[in-house]
């Protein structure tokens, strides 16, 4: 063999690794997508049908004795199917319009989860013969799906079929609004006065270390300090939107502060040597051209944080924001839900009918999340400047 | 109706300060009529409206929080008065002081300069006051249980610590067990699972998206990346307990193993997928920082591309790599809802993936969940945990901001 085939040969190895090594960067990003279109395909498989609600058109008859045992209202056929709330509030309907005594009507009322879940393919627990009787009730057109208002109107219940996220939701918004009021001013006031105040000492590298090391520590730790601190030493309510709003935002201020900095260190110092120069004072520098040249950054960092802060569970969970609360709340102090909570509820309920409801609202934070994300993006991209 | 109350004080208070600033503006304008004033007079504005609000809003914050703690009851009425009043006369004082001789805009300005100061202390008191509330809580726990018991303790059997706590602590009963060991073996496993996915994975992309791909294609991918970045702890929780859990499980006794449902592989594999773009987006910071000449040096000497990531880019840039590879860890061992809803609660002291064990993180959450005593043992030891956590997690953050610091000179 010649030397040139030798080399040719030694060079054909090199570019095959070469390929090989390029290879592995394609592979490796194609598990993250791959996981993303599995991950998002999966929870819309399961979440998708939870959009429905399987109702029952049934005949309800009403006579004095329905007051004290609603279950004479009913067909005996359709009782069964038919969702216990119906039932339960059966006799406050009544006793709020009292002209529905003594009279028979047919009405589309709430199935109970079983059937509802029988209606749209997914595992239940319902017998041969019932499942005989709800498909001639569907063939007459007794028994239908229609679209589940309940999810976003009701709040959490025990029974899967009339369960929502409403108390979650606004309990989210309730505890956003504390952490936004903690985190925001004071972040970026101490960014301002770390980038344009403090001096170059070891004080000044020593927060700086601090505030970094801050934004390190595990979520769950945040936790622990909220129920130290807020709850056991300031005695501010468990579970309240209080208590987790304050532990958020403590969790939140080193986010806030570290890209607060950045946003404000990206300003050339041309800008500022200039309002000097015309005789600006510090806080009219700061106030007239840093602060307005770096807001999109620091509204890109807040929004990043927001949506960091909506998806967060576990330091919420040590904070007692795991109880069973069916109705939004109406202020600061009272027990408060929040929507990743609610998810985490959920996802430990045994009613399967429970896990559409997970994957829905987790279809619904992710749908959040996405536009936050979205946003932060957009921002950052349009206000880019490079100078 | 105390509602009531609060919003008409607060509307009325927030009337009157606008009041103020429009009267400080007004005078300051019908000063500078006649002669030279020091400041522009939005400054005096500005200067009546701090007078009015700083006082006011501390007083009503001393006074609510007295009523609070019930140190001293003020009736909330008496209290909005009382502030209101605080208001009225601040407006009156700061209308008087606003004279040419004044300089609005160098009070003004010292009492931003304050405010900045005081959020900046208060920000690093927290810093510190994490650190020291979560380390005296722990004390408590270890004035119980010796700290070397709770090192190098193979046993975790907390759940007869609440008897102590209700005073039934010399009933007969099996002693509370805290050793930490099965739950930090624990948090090791599942991270290591965890890095074995995601250091390949991120490192290559990152290589991938820094070295080969195109700006255009650089820009479309990275969004996804943030996205799975972005997604919920929560929900990858469900994910690896619903979905990842059970394949795992078919697909053990395919190759014949026995796998529960509550395996250390799926949250393991599903955590490293969730630290992937972390991982990945350290890594490209550093790759970028490699100056483009020890590329340029290496390629003219006839190398493949490759060859050059191998042998120039790769190790220039590894103090760097090993650093973001430390801070993907301290991710890991603090990772708390993917192990919460697919670990499981046993202490399992294995090192089999397929079986269920817990993890540090797991039982804190469980130790505090719950209607626990706030003083009593397990609620303790969940502080026991924490602290040893938090100190983890400190010195990796230090040391691998050690390795970044030293990396840095080389290039600057």
């Amino acid at each position: 063999m010649s030397v040139k085939n030798i080399q040719s040969s030694r060079n054909k190895k090199r570019y095959f690794k070469e390929k090989v090594f390029k290879m592995y960067g394609v592979i490796a990003l194609f598990i993250s997508f791959a996981f993303l279109v599995t991950f998002f395909g999966n929870m819309i498989f399961k979440g998708y049908s939870g959009l429905r609600q399987a109702k029952i058109y049934t005949t309800i008859s009403i006579t004095p004795e329905v007051l004290e045992d609603p279950a004479y209202a009913f067909l005996e056929d359709d009782y069964y199917y038919i969702s216990r709330d119906e039932i339960r509030r059966l006799p406050l309907k009544i006793q709020d319009s009292k002209d529905m005594m003594n009279k028979t009507f047919n009405e589309w009322v709430i199935a109970d989860s079983e059937v509802d879940q029988y209606l749209k393919g997914r595992p239940n627990r319902l017998k041969n013969s019932d499942k005989k009787y709800l498909d001639k009730l569907k063939e007459e057109g007794k028994l239908k799906l229609f679209f589940n208002w309940n999810f976003f109107t009701n709040g959490d219940s025990n029974l899967p079929e009339i369960a929502g996220i409403k108390a979650a939701v606004f309990g989210t918004i309730y505890v956003m609004i504390i952490t936004i009021l903690v985190s925001v001013p004071l972040g970026i006031a101490t960014a301002i006065y770390l980038e344009e105040y403090a001096k170059d000492n070891w004080l000044t590298r020593m927060i700086e270390v601090n505030i970094n090391n801050l934004a390190a520590i595990p979520s769950i730790i945040y936790g622990l300090l909220g129920l130290a601190v807020f709850i056991n030493f300031l005695h501010v309510p468990r579970s309240s939107a209080l208590a987790g709003g304050l532990t958020l935002g403590i969790m939140n201020l080193p986010v806030i502060v570290i890209s607060s900095r950045a946003a404000i260190k990206s300003i050339p110092p041309s800008i500022k040597e200039a309002a000097y120069g015309v005789g600006a004072s510090k806080l009219q520098v700061i106030w007239h051209h840093i602060l307005p040249l770096a807001v999109p950054g620091i509204l890109t960092g807040f929004i990043i944080g927001l949506a960091r802060s909506i998806g967060e569970t576990a330091p919420l969970l040590v904070v007692g924001m795991v109880a069973y609360i069916p109705d939004a709340p109406t202020s600061f102090v009272q027990s408060t839900t929040v929507l990743p909570a609610q998810i985490y509820t959920w996802s430990t309920a045994s009613l399967r009918a429970f896990t559409e409801k997970t994957a829905l609202a987790i279809l619904v934070l992710l749908a959040v999340m996405l536009l936050l994300n979205t946003l932060a993006i957009w921002l950052r991209n349009k206000y880019e400047k490079q100078w | 109706m105390e509602k009531v109350y609060f919003y008409v004080f607060l509307v009325c208070s927030i009337i009157l300060i606008f009041l103020g600033h429009y009267f400080g503006v007004k005078k300051a304008t019908f000063l500078e009529a006649e002669q030279k004033i020091k400041s522009r007079p939005h400054y005096y504005g500005w200067y009546s409206v701090i007078l009015m609000a700083v006082p006011a809003f501390l007083f009503y914050t001393l006074l609510s929080a007295l009523s609070y703690y019930k140190i001293i009851y003020f009736n909330p009425l008496l209290t909005y008065t009382f502030t209101f009043l605080i208001i009225v006369i601040a407006l009156l004082i700061s209308l008087k002081k606003i004279t040419p001789e004044q300089n609005a805009r160098l009070k003004v300005e010292r009492f931003i300069n304050i405010t900045l100061l005081i959020s900046a202390v208060i920000t690093i008191l927290i810093t510190i006051g994490i650190v020291i509330s979560v380390f005296f809580e722990s004390l408590k726990f270890f004035k119980n249980v010796s700290i070397f018991d709770f090192l190098f303790g193979t046993e975790w059997e907390p759940d007869t610590a609440f008897l102590g706590g209700a005073g039934r602590g010399n009933e007969m009963v099996a002693e509370p067990k805290f050793g930490s060991v099965p739950l930090f073996a624990g948090t090791a496993m599942i991270s290591l699972i965890a890095m074995l996915v995601a250091v390949p994975a991120g490192l290559f992309s990152a290589i991938y998206l820094s070295e080969y791909a195109s700006k255009r294609l650089r820009k479309k991918i990275k969004p996804l990346l943030e996205i799975l970045a972005g997604i919920p702890t929560v929900v990858y929780g469900f994910f690896a307990a619903i979905t990842v859990s059970p394949i795992v499980v078919e697909i053990a006794e395919l190759v014949g193993l026995k796998a529960e449902y509550t395996n250390a592989l799926s949250p393991g594999i599903v955590m490293g997928i969730m630290i992937i773009p972390y991982m990945s987006s350290l890594a490209d910071d550093v790759i970028n920082a490699v100056p483009n000449s020890l590329r340029e040096g290496s390629l003219a000497l006839g190398t493949t591309k490759s060859e050059t990531i191998k042998h120039v880019v790769l190790p220039a840039a590894l103090p760097g790599i090993f650093s973001a590879f430390i801070l993907a860890v301290s991710r890991a061992i603090g990772e708390t809802m993917i192990v919460v809803m697919a670990a499981g609660l046993r202490p399992n002291l294995t090192l089999n993936p397929l079986e269920g064990m817990t993890t540090v993180t797991v039982r804190i959450v469980d130790a505090l969940v719950g209607d626990q005593e706030f003083g009593s043992l397990e609620t303790l030891s969940a502080f026991g945990l924490g602290f040893v956590l938090l100190i983890i997690t400190l010195i990796l953050n230090i040391f691998s901001m050690k390795i970044v610091r030293r990396f840095r000179e080389k290039y600057d």
